[in-house]
């Protein structure tokens, strides 16, 4: 398959490329793993491409204090072998190892996995739980968003049309767990669950359970009201919107998980 | 010293590995347009309107449509008993019938350029109801072919039930099962690419295991002499029963012929996923009879298959099905219907086994629902029925006549291989203990037919001038390993190091007839000819040799260590086969040193035995295969790490139906499965290392006692699996398991358990 | 069209390129290097594996102008003066190899696989070849290949 023609610009800076994004069809183009799957199937077709690929001071793992910074455009295979978030922050290298297969895992960046916000994703359901911030820069400056309000619907999200993500900083963590149920080892997830404790209360995510990836809220409830692992579990239906597609039927998809919760919470 | 049995590295591996692969695609065509199909998204429409004119816009652009083209239909040959009326335009014209039917032509400069044009040819559909099952199909409410009235396409064997067939028997157990749609998704997507010559030949290049039959149908189709087409098949990665000469094939040709330029296509991968005829799609409704100690007494399958919106070869197989119904068992009482028909969906075809995995599906479903109701081990109950050791050649209930078999024997090597009882004592040891990942150990037991309509292959052996040796045979080889199994063959008779042997095939110029490689008939009939003309060239040149040393030819013999000939006892004087054709040529007499044989004979009967182990999770329904070992038995081994190959890649193809693949259709007729993210079949990271256990019973039909393993694997894996996964799941009252048994369709039949 | 320079097989070339070219057409087309091949159109089957800057990558998932500055090696850049590299001769030697088609992806992958881990178990030889799909082979006798390829200190 080949892609609809387009232009292509090479960003030399973070500012260069926002520059570039002022064409309202523009893209950005990082490991290109979301992207270029998409431009060859002619479901995306962007007149501009604006590769920031070759940025590579947004590439790094770094112990902040409390909260680790990673440079947006840090490959999976470089998380996965960190040994930062090995001691501190496990769940972020766990759900890289488990994106794709080693070719992807070697082009794709966090930040274009985040930016492209398929619910079905492994790092943007750990993020998710790990309450992540997210500093984007745009025309107007830097700001932080939330992981709870970044997630804006299917493959949206809450960067404005010239922004750029350039980090991304999660809390450093003792106790975290992302299990992923799939088809086979290179599929996406039919479903996953993250679980974390994050500043003292245990928080749980969801992957391929709705629109985007989803706060396990009645769980999370339910588990400070002192439930166990397997009432609390119970509840993890409670506002999501599982897909039926030929991975599962939304049923299934609700079954595992309940299993997954319960089991993530059990290891964590 | 023989070379067969051996395990000998492939000779035609270098190429492969150096990234030399001759593949169609791979082949450089001076200013060859590019092709690209425009494929109907509607599984059932009229074609209304088509407007090329954006298309055409585009410069360099060029758009046919079916009334463009003037070339027969294809239609099925007439010894399948397709029902008439049913045929395929290459391009479809007022109806289609399929998503993924053809519906335009684009010729461009470039490929790329071939998307773009191809994306505004504008088509107006009138939407039909769709008909997506066979099941439905059958009601004849939905017609495909108006015009004929009926869905079906084919029907065979009893077409009224016995009603006393179960008469006497204790014991009646029946069931279903789904052998599901299945796509071959060969690795390499076909292409094909054509010119006409300056003699006005034209020259097809074809991602084909058919390449003669190829030839015969572009001529017919074309209305040419088949002396002015030549078919060159090359290398082809993977066929899988699936790659034989379709559509656009026979468009490319026809485009090279209407243009009087060369052009070439190679599908996407998308395109292959409904473009390529699929396999399997058979209903399978059996019941089994016997008395309560476990003695077969009758047995009825019915058949209902889907032969996808043009019924090919796909909607003969059931009768195929049926023929092999009977299994490695001694049932005394054989019933079998079969019925396929039309659907809106892709055309099936054969496909790795092609109609005997769903037979031994069916028997060894049956067998372990049997034993099950009879509170009777599986394995003993197989070992009981057996067809015996010495009733060969066994004539089936159903016609098929078995020519060797040694079933117990295989049973026995099975389970002694894969310490059964060790098995099964980790299987209580871990019920008692009380996990809910559950152990389950499966049986598969099959025979399968191969070279199954008895067909004949071409062989012939050239002596060159350097002494080597050409090979030319009609079969092909698409990763069988041919040039190696067929070299080894002729250089046992030659007395030729087996690099010395040149393997030439897919070329109908070079080969002048072939049948080509499907059904796993090559070795028995391609490498046997291929050894009766090195026969007879050792024959010839004994005699030549003769001439040479002024001895008779009774007197001269052939030292095959050494690959030279020389007066019986009398080691000097003495001529190698580089001497021998290097004073023939002198005398131009090379050519009595090339003879060629034509070799015909009745299908051969594979066997085998095969055992998995799986783990259920019962939580999830996950299933994982962590063990399987496999008794397969094709006679005498040629080359027993080809053959290992050939086993491994067969039970991969069967694991895969049994776990993770499907062909899925959306209620519109939209596949839901068109890429290989949907259709999901396994990576080495979902499948163990395999134990393969050689058994060798020859074959009295060929010289070499050689039988066809291709398909083995394929056919007596399945069940295999499906039946451990039932096994583990015996003790949740888990009866039925749809295939694939992947987590859902597990979690499904578990829950329904429950209830 | 975007001018492109990168290394391939050791030899520099340079030249211009549309930007929608992928890495693997740009590899096939331009450069006449037909060995990686297209067996898919998801980034699933791994038939176009090559190495970029020695790592294993889908070149049909790269922009050819993704590669500008870069060091590409195709399956035709492994053997040396016409003797096989140690993961081809493995290949070779076991049988891990039927049709070819996916043959030159798997070489690749295994010999990113072996610099990253020398000495893989048969499980993490599995899940290392998890981006790449044979149709063939069954896979078992490329499991063995690796190995070989590992013992050999490939």
């Amino acid at each position: 398959m080949i892609p609809a023609a387009f232009a292509y610009r090479r960003a030399a800076s973070v500012d260069e490329a926002i520059e570039l994004l002022a064409d309202e069809d523009a893209k950005l183009l990082a490991g290109g793993h979301s992207l270029i799957p998409a431009l060859k199937l002619r479901i995306a077709r962007p007149s501009v491409l604006v590769d920031v690929g070759r940025l590579d001071d947004l590439r790094y793992v770094r112990d902040d204090g409390d909260r680790i910074a990673i440079g947006a455009l840090t490959r999976h295979a470089q998380l996965t072998s960190d040994p930062v978030l090995e001691r501190d922050c496990a769940v972020v290298a766990r759900a890289a190892a488990l994106v794709g297969d080693p070719q992807v895992r070697h082009r794709g960046t966090i930040g274009g996995s985040v930016a492209h916000a398929d619910p079905a994703s492994d790092l943007p359901t750990v993020l998710l739980v790990l309450d992540a911030d997210f500093v984007a820069r745009g025309p107007d400056g830097e700001r932080t968003i939330a992981a709870s309000a970044f997630f804006t619907g299917p493959f949206e999200t809450a960067l404005a049309p010239q922004e750029v993500l350039t980090e991304i900083r999660v809390p450093k963590v003792e106790r975290s767990v992302y299990l992923k149920h799939a088809r086979r080892a290179q599929d996406w997830a039919t479903v996953g669950v993250a679980a974390a404790v994050v500043g003292g209360s245990t928080q749980v995510a969801l992957a391929s359970m709705g629109p985007t990836p989803l706060r396990a809220r009645a769980v999370e409830e339910a588990l400070a009201n002192g439930a166990g692992a397997g009432d609390a579990s119970d509840r993890v239906g409670e506002g999501t919107e599982p897909p039926s597609d030929v991975s599962g039927s939304g049923e299934y998809r609700a079954h595992l998980a309940q299993v997954y919760a319960r089991r993530a919470l059990e290891r964590l | 010293m023989s070379i067969l049995g051996n395990r000998v590295v492939r000779l035609e591996d270098p190429r492969f590995l150096l990234g030399e692969g001759r593949y169609v695609e791979n082949l450089g065509l001076e200013g060859a347009l590019s092709v690209t199909f425009v494929r109907s998204p509607l599984a059932h429409a009229r074609v209304t309107e088509i407007d090329a004119s954006e298309a055409e816009a585009l410069p360099n652009v060029q758009v046919f449509t079916g009334a463009d083209i003037d070339a027969h239909p294809f239609g099925p040959p007439p010894h399948w008993h397709i029902t008439a009326g049913m045929e395929r335009p290459l391009v479809a014209r007022d109806v289609v019938r399929f998503a993924g039917d053809i519906v335009a032509v684009v010729v461009t400069e470039h490929r790329a350029s071939g998307f773009d044009a191809a994306e505004l040819v504008m088509v107006d559909y009138d939407p039909l109801p769709t008909v997506l099952s066979a099941e439905e199909a059958l009601k004849d409410e939905v017609l495909l072919f108006p015009a004929v009235g009926s869905n079906v396409a084919n029907r065979g064997g009893s077409q009224e039930r016995d009603n006393g067939l179960f008469d006497g028997c204790e014991l009646v157990v029946s069931g279903a099962l789904l052998s599901q749609r299945l796509a071959a998704a060969p690795l390499e997507p076909r292409s094909a690419a054509a010119v006409v010559g300056d003699d006005g030949r034209l020259t097809i290049w074809a991602t084909s295991q058919t390449p003669h039959m190829g030839k015969m149908v572009v001529a017919g189709l074309l209305g040419l002499d088949p002396g002015q087409v030549r078919v060159v098949s090359p290398d082809v990665g993977g066929g899988f029963g699936a790659k034989m000469i379709e559509p656009e094939g026979v468009l490319v040709a026809w485009l090279a012929r209407k243009l009087g330029l060369p052009v070439r296509w190679t599908e996407t991968r998308t395109e292959n996923m409904v473009g390529l005829p699929q396999g399997r799609g058979q209903l399978l409704s059996f019941t089994l009879g016997g008395t309560r100690d476990g003695r077969l007494l009758a047995y009825r399958l019915e058949v209902l298959g889907d032969a996808g919106a043009y019924p090919a070869l796909g909607a003969y197989l059931p009768n195929l099905t049926a023929l092999m119904s009977n299994g490695v068992y001694a049932i005394p009482e054989i019933e079998t219907s079969t019925v396929s028909v039309v659907t809106n969906t892709t055309p099936t075809t054969s496909i790795r086994g092609a109609g005997r995995p769903e037979a031994a599906q069916a028997i060894e479903r049956a067998i372990d629902l049997f034993a099950a109701e009879a509170g009777l081990d599986p394995a003993e109950v197989r070992r009981m029925n057996f067809i015996a050791k010495d009733a060969f050649p066994y004539t089936t209930p159903t016609g098929a006549t078995y020519d060797s078999g040694d079933y117990e024997g295989a049973l026995d090597l099975l389970l002694r291989s894969a310490g059964y009882e060790d098995l099964r004592e980790e299987q209580r040891r871990r019920r008692a203990d009380g996990s809910a990942v559950e152990l389950g150990i499966g049986l598969g037991a099959y025979v399968e037919i191969s070279n199954p309509v008895g067909e004949e292959e071409f062989g012939e052996i050239e002596i060159t001038e350097d002494g080597g040796a050409i090979l030319r045979t009609g079969s092909h080889s698409h990763g069988q390993g041919h040039e190696t199994t067929f070299a080894m063959i002729a250089a046992e008779r030659l007395g030729l190091p087996v690099e010395r042997v040149t393997v030439h095939r897919g070329d109908t110029d070079d080969v002048p007839k072939g049948t080509g490689t499907f059904g796993s008939k090559s070795t028995q009939i391609g490498g046997v000819a291929g050894r009766l003309a090195a026969d007879a060239v050792v024959e010839a040149a004994t005699a030549l040799a003769g001439d040479y040393l002024e001895a008779s030819a009774a007197d001269v013999v052939l030292d095959l260590g050494t690959g030279s000939f020389h007066v019986a006892d009398v080691p000097e004087p003495s001529l190698s086969w580089a001497e021998l054709a290097s004073k023939a040529s002198a005398e131009g007499r090379l050519g009595e040193l090339k003879i060629a044989h034509e070799f015909q004979a009745p299908p051969t009967f594979p066997f085998g035995c095969h055992l998995a182990v799986v783990e259920v999770d019962t939580e999830t329904g996950k299933v994982e295969l962590i063990r399987f070992v496999a008794v397969d038995d094709a006679g005498t081994l040629i080359n027993p790490l080809v053959a290992d190959g050939q086993v491994h890649g067969g039970i991969a193809f069967g694991v895969g139906q049994a776990l993770y693949e499907e062909v899925v259709y959306g209620e519109d007729g939209y596949p839901l499965t068109g890429t290989f993210v949907g259709y999901g079949f396994p990576s080495a990271a979902e499948l163990p290392s395999y134990e393969r256990v050689e058994m060798v019973t020859p074959t009295p039909n060929n010289v070499i006692g050689v039988k066809g393993i291709g398909e083995s694997g394929t056919v007596g894996s399945t069940q295999a699996v499906l039946n451990a996964v039932l096994d583990a799941l015996a003790p949740h009252g888990v009866r039925h398991v749809d295939l694939p048994c992947n987590g859902e369709n597990v979690w499904k039949a578990l829950r329904e358990a429950k209830a | 069209m975007t001018n492109v320079a990168l290394t391939v097989n050791g030899e520099r070339r340079e030249t211009d390129v549309e930007p929608r070219q992928l890495l693997v057409y740009f590899l096939r087309d331009e450069l006449g290097l037909k060995g990686t091949n297209v067996g898919c159109d998801t980034s699933s089957c791994g038939a176009c594996t090559v190495l970029l800057d020695g790592e294993s990558v889908k070149s049909c998932t790269v922009l050819a102008v993704q590669a500008d500055g870069t060091e590409v090696t195709t399956i035709e850049g492994l053997a040396t003066d016409g003797e096989l590299h140690p993961v081809q001769q493995a290949f070779h030697e076991q049988h891990g190899l039927q049709c070819g088609f996916c043959t030159p992806g798997f070489v690749m992958a295994t010999v990113s696989l072996l610099k990253e881990n020398p000495s893989p178990t048969e499980s993490e030889i599995r899940h290392a070849l998890e981006g790449n799909l044979c149709r063939c082979t069954g896979y078992h006798n490329i499991v063995r290949a690796v190995e070989a390829a590992a013992r050999a200190g490939a």
